[in-house]
């Protein structure tokens, strides 16, 4: 059972969206965020509702995989609505004892639930074509301007690459000691949910403790596979830009062009 | 033949706070050839392992030396080189595997390198048709099986190009099939590409394919030679905690019952024949 579950998302495809650079992908979704916040008006936010369904058609990921990622935030969304409909003044709508419902509110609360819910489809599309890995690559190429600040870029993606790499492993062994306590006699099915936190101790200490032992080991393989850290290191995967990229980056900014443009010209109800 | 790897006058001690050092390693003298296919044996908690670990500088001596190819292990300079042309292969595949790709992981060594992109393409290749695990290489590392892992740690450790693959107990984690996969690719790198191997096991059936054995006991050497020599004392052997092959065993025993068999059989197929002869 817990070996079903999948880290990343990653669906392995040879879309145009697919073969793009991880980079520019990266960039792109960032880009793509800040126009969704940008957008001004109700006709405005024509521009990354299209361009996102189209970056989906084209990437040949199944819509219903991407609106899946929504699923987990739907909490979060219908809260931020609620307290957005209730809660911003104006011109009284309908009036139920102190509720006072506004046009305003509902139009406030309606943008709100859009740009979360493409917000997130946005970046699922991000995780859903690019590979944990290349995405790894991207931010430590991305970041790399911060070495001048200290900041240890290469290290912190070589944590992120161990920690991908580990994770079925880790899952395989949860799932074992698992059963190894379950064979002992524990019991982690009934109870209250003090008593079933309790029951994760036995998991979790053996988990840890193989995982330092785990870590010793590796810290111990890498030394004697010469690794010293990234000063010198080069990389056999190497990440050009392609003219697919430029063609991508093109077309965000124009379709943030057309948001500006939209802003500027086309008066807001709100 | 020239001495790849030298260890003169070997001590090692683990430094205990409080309490008294351990000594691990007592004066061993121990060379390993270019070229040569050597089996370490030795109990659990023989010394074996810290002995392995000498070879390319993981531990240094307390006192003593090694030799890597001339090169002392102590000297901080070298240590890359040595590291680079000792190449050290781990009892958990699991634990040894560090990338999410399989060919990104044998790409690791030859990146801390600083080997050009291409170069690097061109090794990693190679190294994964060596060890015949080619057309695996964009799989996950746990998708594959346990001797599969074993083979890209391998391969992993010669894409460096090391003249000698140094290998603590590679098979104890594994299945009878995947343990038969990676002695196959040992002694292929042995025979095939010149690699100097050494390969520390507690099975005898993989000793006997070596050139010659070292037996550790008490972090010490007590006795070096050809599996030949080393098996046909069976007594010897016993009293040192450690079994002889099967076949080996079985011919001893029927002497002992005061059968006409050779006492230097190691292998099935002399087995085979001494009771084919037995029986004839």
């Amino acid at each position: 059972m817990l070996r079903d579950i999948t880290i990343g998302q990653y669906f392995p495809g040879k879309s145009v969206i697919h073969r793009m650079d991880p980079r520019m992908k990266l960039i792109l979704s960032i880009a793509y965020i800040v126009m969704l916040f940008c957008v001004g008006n109700e006709a405005g936010f024509l521009i990354p509702v299209i361009f996102l369904i189209a970056a989906i058609w084209i990437s040949k990921i199944p819509f219903i995989m991407v609106l899946k990622g929504v699923k987990p935030i739907l909490p979060l969304i219908i809260f931020t609505a609620v307290l957005n409909i209730f809660f911003v003044t104006g011109e009284p709508l309908v009036k139920l004892g102190f509720i006072t419902i506004t046009v305003d509110g509902i139009i406030v609360a309606l943008k709100m639930v859009i740009r979360i819910i493409f917000l997130i489809m946005g970046t699922s599309l991000l995780t859903y074509t690019t590979s944990p890995i290349a995405l790894t690559d991207a931010i430590e190429q991305l970041l790399r301007p911060l070495n001048k600040i200290h900041f240890p870029v290469h290290e912190m993606a070589m944590m992120m690459t161990i920690a991908l790499r580990f994770i079925p492993t880790l899952i395989e062994e949860t799932d074992k000691i698992m059963s190894a306590q379950k064979a002992r006699g524990a019991d982690m099915e009934s109870g209250g949910l003090m008593q079933r936190a309790k029951a994760l101790v036995p998991i979790l200490i053996p988990l840890f403790i193989s995982a330092f032992r785990r870590a010793e080991e590796l810290a111990l393989a890498m030394e004697c596979r010469c690794y010293r850290g990234g000063e010198g290191r080069t990389r056999m995967r190497q990440l050009h830009y392609s003219s697919l990229d430029w063609y991508g980056a093109a077309v965000m900014a124009v379709c943030f062009a057309g948001v500006i443009l939209l802003n500027i010209f086309v008066p807001a109800f709100v | 033949m020239k001495d790849l790897i030298l260890a003169e006058h070997l001590h090692f001690e683990y430094v205990r706070e409080e309490e008294e050092n351990i000594l691990v390693l007592n004066d061993i003298d121990v060379s390993i050839h270019q070229g040569e296919f050597v089996a370490i044996l030795g109990h659990n908690g023989s010394g074996k392992s810290t002995l392995a670990k000498h070879f390319n500088a993981v531990l240094l001596p307390t006192s003593g030396r090694v030799l890597v190819d001339g090169v002392d292990t102590a000297d901080q300079e070298h240590l890359f080189d040595i590291r680079q042309k000792v190449g050290m292969v781990f009892q958990n595949p699991d634990n040894q595997i560090v990338a999410t790709i399989v060919e990104e992981d044998v790409a690791f060594a030859l990146e801390n390198l600083g080997v050009e992109p291409e170069e690097i393409r061109r090794r990693v290749d190679e190294a994964l048709k060596t060890v015949d695990m080619y057309e695996f290489k964009e799989h996950a590392p746990h998708q594959l099986s346990g001797g599969q892992k074993q083979r890209i740690a391998i391969a992993g450790v010669i894409a460096m190009r090391p003249e000698c693959v140094v290998l603590d107990e590679p098979t104890a984690m594994l299945d009878p099939k995947g343990r038969r996969e990676v002695l196959r690719t040992v002694m292929e790198l042995n025979r095939d590409y010149g690699t100097t191997v050494a390969l520390i096991t507690h099975y005898m059936d993989e000793a006997v394919h070596a050139d010659r054995v070292i037996v550790v006991d008490h972090g010490d050497v007590v006795i070096t030679g050809t599996p030949r020599e080393i098996f046909s004392q069976v007594e010897k052997m016993k009293e040192l905690g450690l079994d002889v092959p099967q076949v080996t065993e079985l011919c001893y025993r029927l002497k002992q019952e005061g059968a006409p068999v050779p006492d230097d059989v190691i292998t099935e197929d002399e087995c085979t024949a001494a009771l084919e002869q037995l029986l004839a």
